[in-house]
């Protein structure tokens, strides 16, 4: 009898073993998928420039995840994720990694203090990815650079505790799981910063009205896409956290259907409104319903995830058409994408989310998580590109505009 | 000896060289160019903006001929390159002082074949 308890409790043990094996692994996966995203980040933003821009487009995009990488294990980490404060706005729980006792052992979480950070890292330099594309053909490498440093060391990951870190919006029951706010309408909100300071790419906006100024590689900027369609199955998948089969499976589901959506309603409106079948707003489409379904994928219906999406595409065209009406001048879109289809995809959750205890107000909620986020990180973006703009200048000058950033910036050529 | 350039629609290009063919002119040079003129750039559409792309493609062909064959080269490029629409493009013919074979030094009209 004695030796029956004896094994039972031993093939328990060696169960919970395995469980705590899965789903560790699963994130690492998800991990993996995740770093693809700056893959698709990087070929999205190098279709949509010129081709004498493209191999500054490019070295952004190396220097920004490694940037993004370091300052995350130097502070961005544990500025994050402190500890402690519950319920506050700040904490910080000091520099580098330092894993607690229990960190590799299901005490911790469902996976090991290690995959935690290696997969929020991944997430973290994301925010610049997103302004990078936006401020693209003509801001000055290292101010760009600098900038990135501070936003996603500081900003993201402070705003970032406020909800993950079991800050005060979680606190007030604010939702997003996988970042339609905290990471895409936070990259948003820093890239119309920049494009506010910036002001828009010579030629574009004329006496004539917009003159589009066409990415040199389509081809690139599917791929870009597919992608970023492809890490988003990690981006939301793992955020689940486990490998729960199935939220994680309903995460698959929703984030795909979301982003089929996009494509659809982006192609209605912008053809409802252009009269073009036009490739690039398609592209965006996808984008869209991806960022829209972030804030709730593991918490809407399946028909609900169809709507989030299609709205999302909708928004595209229109989202584009309000920022070029203002000159604010956004080679990639990712205001729109973002921006626009990150808040959207916050307050869906307010409207579509399905919740045990549905809290009252969650709308209420998602509308001051939305602003108060946005009102955070504009004004630091903003006061940064302002001090850069003030002291070192953000804009290269005329002559090397028109040359392009790759001769003028890197002395080489994308296409040599 | 003549030189007999023709800017051409692109979409032509095929036919007009079948039909320089057939009049026995083999050996041309062409080339990819842009151009502008009353007709306006090519109408485009990126990112709910149309605009105008700045210019036309079309192909250009440099024949040199000699002068027995200047009508035929015309009449052929007239007939292939025709669809009676603006923007079929020119044909235009200037005299030439001298021609030299690289391979085999033959000069002028010996130089070509036709």
């Amino acid at each position: 009898m004695n030796d029956a308890l004896v094994q039972a409790q031993e093939a328990l043990a060696l169960a919970k073993e395995a469980k705590f094996i899965a789903n560790n692994m699963w994130l690492l996966v998800a991990t993996v998928l995740v770093f693809m995203m700056h893959l698709g980040f990087a070929t999205l933003e190098a279709g949509f420039v010129q081709k004498k821009n493209v191999v500054n487009i490019l070295f952004k995009n190396g220097m920004i995840i490694a940037i993004g990488i370091l300052t995350y294990y130097l502070m961005g980490f544990n500025l994050m994720y402190p500890g402690e404060n519950e319920g506050g706005f700040f904490g910080f729980a000091g520099f580098g990694l330092t894993p607690p006792e229990n960190g590799m052992t299901p005490a911790y979480a469902d996976y090991t203090y290690w995959t935690d950070f290696i997969f929020q890292a991944m997430f973290a330099a994301t925010c610049c990815t997103i302004v990078s594309g936006a401020v693209a053909e003509r801001i000055k490498l290292v101010p760009f650079l600098i900038f990135c440093i501070l936003f996603v060391s500081i900003s993201y990951p402070i705003t970032g505790m406020w909800k993950w870190g079991a800050g005060w919006l979680d606190a007030r029951g604010f939702y997003d799981f996988a970042g339609s706010t905290i990471v895409h309408s936070v990259g948003g909100w820093g890239a119309l910063a920049g494009i506010i300071l910036l002001g828009a790419r010579k030629g574009k906006y004329t006496k004539q009205g917009i003159k589009p100024i066409p990415g040199h590689s389509m081809p690139l900027a599917t791929m870009g896409v597919f992608l970023l369609w492809f890490g988003w199955f990690g981006f939301n998948g793992g955020s689940v956290l486990s490998a729960d089969p199935e939220l994680v499976s309903l995460v698959f589901v929703t984030t795909t259907l979301a982003a089929a959506a996009g494509a659809i309603g982006a192609f209605f409106i912008s053809y409802i409104m252009f009269k073009s079948f036009d490739l690039s707003m398609i592209l965006n489409g996808i984008l869209g319903g991806l960022v829209g379904i972030t804030a709730g994928a593991d918490s809407v219906s399946v028909l609900s995830a169809v709507l989030i999406g299609f709205i999302a595409g909708m928004l595209i065209p229109l989202s584009v058409s309000f920022f070029d009406r203002l000159k604010l001048d956004d080679p990639v879109g990712a205001t729109s994408v973002h921006l626009t289809c990150g808040i959207w995809g916050t307050l869906a959750v307010g409207i579509f989310g399905q919740f045990d205890d549905p809290g009252t107000g969650l709308f209420m909620t998602q509308l001051i998580g939305v602003l108060a986020i946005g009102a955070f990180t504009f004004t630091f973006a903003f006061i940064v590109f302002f001090i850069l703009k003030v002291s070192v200048g953000i804009r290269v000058n005329e002559q090397e505009e028109l040359t392009g950033l790759d001769l003028g910036e890197h002395q080489s050529l994308a296409y040599a | 000896m003549k030189k007999i350039e023709a800017i051409i629609r692109s979409s032509k290009f095929e036919q007009v060289k079948e039909a320089l063919s057939e009049k026995e002119i083999n050996f041309f040079t062409f080339f990819e160019v842009k151009g502008y003129g009353h007709q306006k750039g090519s109408s485009m559409a990126y990112r709910g903006a149309i605009y105008d792309q700045g210019y036309i493609g079309r192909t250009k062909l440099e024949i040199l001929v000699s002068e027995n064959f200047v009508e035929a080269a015309i009449d052929a490029i007239m007939t292939a390159a025709n669809t009676g629409e603006k923007g079929d493009g020119l044909i235009y013919v200037s005299s030439l002082d001298e021609i030299v074979n690289i391979r085999t030094a033959l000069k002028n009209s010996e130089s070509i074949n036709h």
